[in-house]
């Protein structure tokens, strides 16, 4: 059975589909280190948006705009300054 | 207010992660190392045809013991282009702007390239200094000039690149500020500003490729000379 505990399918199952009873155990079997989050952040996008049959611009695009809006988040510390200034 | 104008090339930090770290990671993540398929995703085949072409045409007039130095400047030049082009993307950062990463890797990469060919085959190497054909009184005066512009190359390689995009984004930054402090005083002035805004972006993307491309081309052609 894919779900019996234990076996690699049950570790890799969605969150949505994780009984309630069985959640610490898979929580356990999930790689939960940073390392491990971000690797698992990259695959789970790599697999659904560029590594697929007919990949085109869009899954560079998303992540170029996620790019564009953590560089704004970063500067609006000093961006902020600008808004109202009469002389830049 | 002079102060501003450049405080687009001061990197920010939050959470104490400045934003060129993020801007360095940016090659690493968009280029996704090869896989041991034989068909790959449509990305990955066209990244690596693309760095096919560019390093077979790059490292061909190249002895092949020089050959071994095609992943360095492979993956330099896939690194240089993509901070220059990503630089250009609305608030980002752009790491090759900074004087401090381009002279660390032109000062390291030529010194090593240097040192190969002085270790390796000390008489041609320094039989570059003196260009063929030259007549036989100016020697000495050439071979001064030859040294003076031998120690000169990573001070050039380095800051030719940082002056580049320097100037680009600086221009840019000054165009758009003057397009848009116009367009409520002078709308048709505004109109031919933003028409130069817009050639200049175009040059700067051209900017961006070319000149990550001519540090790569410089540093085999002194490779050439030294291996």
């Amino acid at each position: 059975m894919a779900d019996k505990a234990g076996s690699l399918a049950f570790v890799e199952k969605n969150l949505g589909n994780v009984m309630l009873k069985e959640l610490p155990r898979w929580l356990a079997g999930r790689n939960l280190t940073p390392t491990g989050l971000v690797r698992g952040g990259y695959d789970w996008y790599y697999n659904k948006y560029i590594n697929v049959k007919k990949g085109g611009i869009g899954g560079i695009s998303m992540f170029l705009f996620g790019y564009v809006v953590i560089s704004y988040v970063w500067s609006f510390d000093h961006i902020k300054h600008d808004r109202w200034r009469k002389y830049h | 207010m002079t102060l501003s104008l450049f405080d687009q090339f001061l990197s920010p930090v939050v959470c104490w992660i400045p934003l060129v770290a993020i801007a360095i990671m940016l090659p690493w993540i968009l280029f996704p190392s090869p896989t041991t398929r034989w068909v790959n995703n449509r990305n990955l085949t066209s990244q690596n045809w693309f760095l096919g072409q560019s390093t077979s045409q790059i490292f061909s007039p190249i002895n092949p013991s020089g050959h071994k130095w095609a992943i360095l400047l492979s993956s330099l030049l896939i690194f240089l282009t993509t901070m220059n082009t990503a630089g250009l993307l609305p608030y980002t950062f752009t790491p090759t702007s900074q004087l401090s990463i381009n002279m660390g890797f032109a000062g390291a990469l030529w010194m090593g390239i240097v040192i190969l060919g002085m270790r390796t085959q000390p008489t041609h190497s320094l039989g570059h200094l003196l260009p063929e054909g030259a007549p036989a009184l100016l020697t000495p005066v050439l071979v001064i000039i030859e040294t003076i512009s031998l120690f000169i190359r990573p001070i050039a390689l380095g800051v030719r690149l940082t002056a580049n995009l320097t100037a680009g984004h600086l221009l840019i930054q000054l165009t758009s500020t003057a397009t848009l402090a116009l367009l409520t005083i002078m709308p048709i002035t505004a109109i031919f500003t933003g028409v130069l805004l817009f050639l200049l972006a175009l040059l700067e993307a051209a900017v961006a490729l070319i000149q990550a491309y001519v540090f790569i081309l410089l540093l085999s052609l002194y490779l050439q000379e030294n291996v």
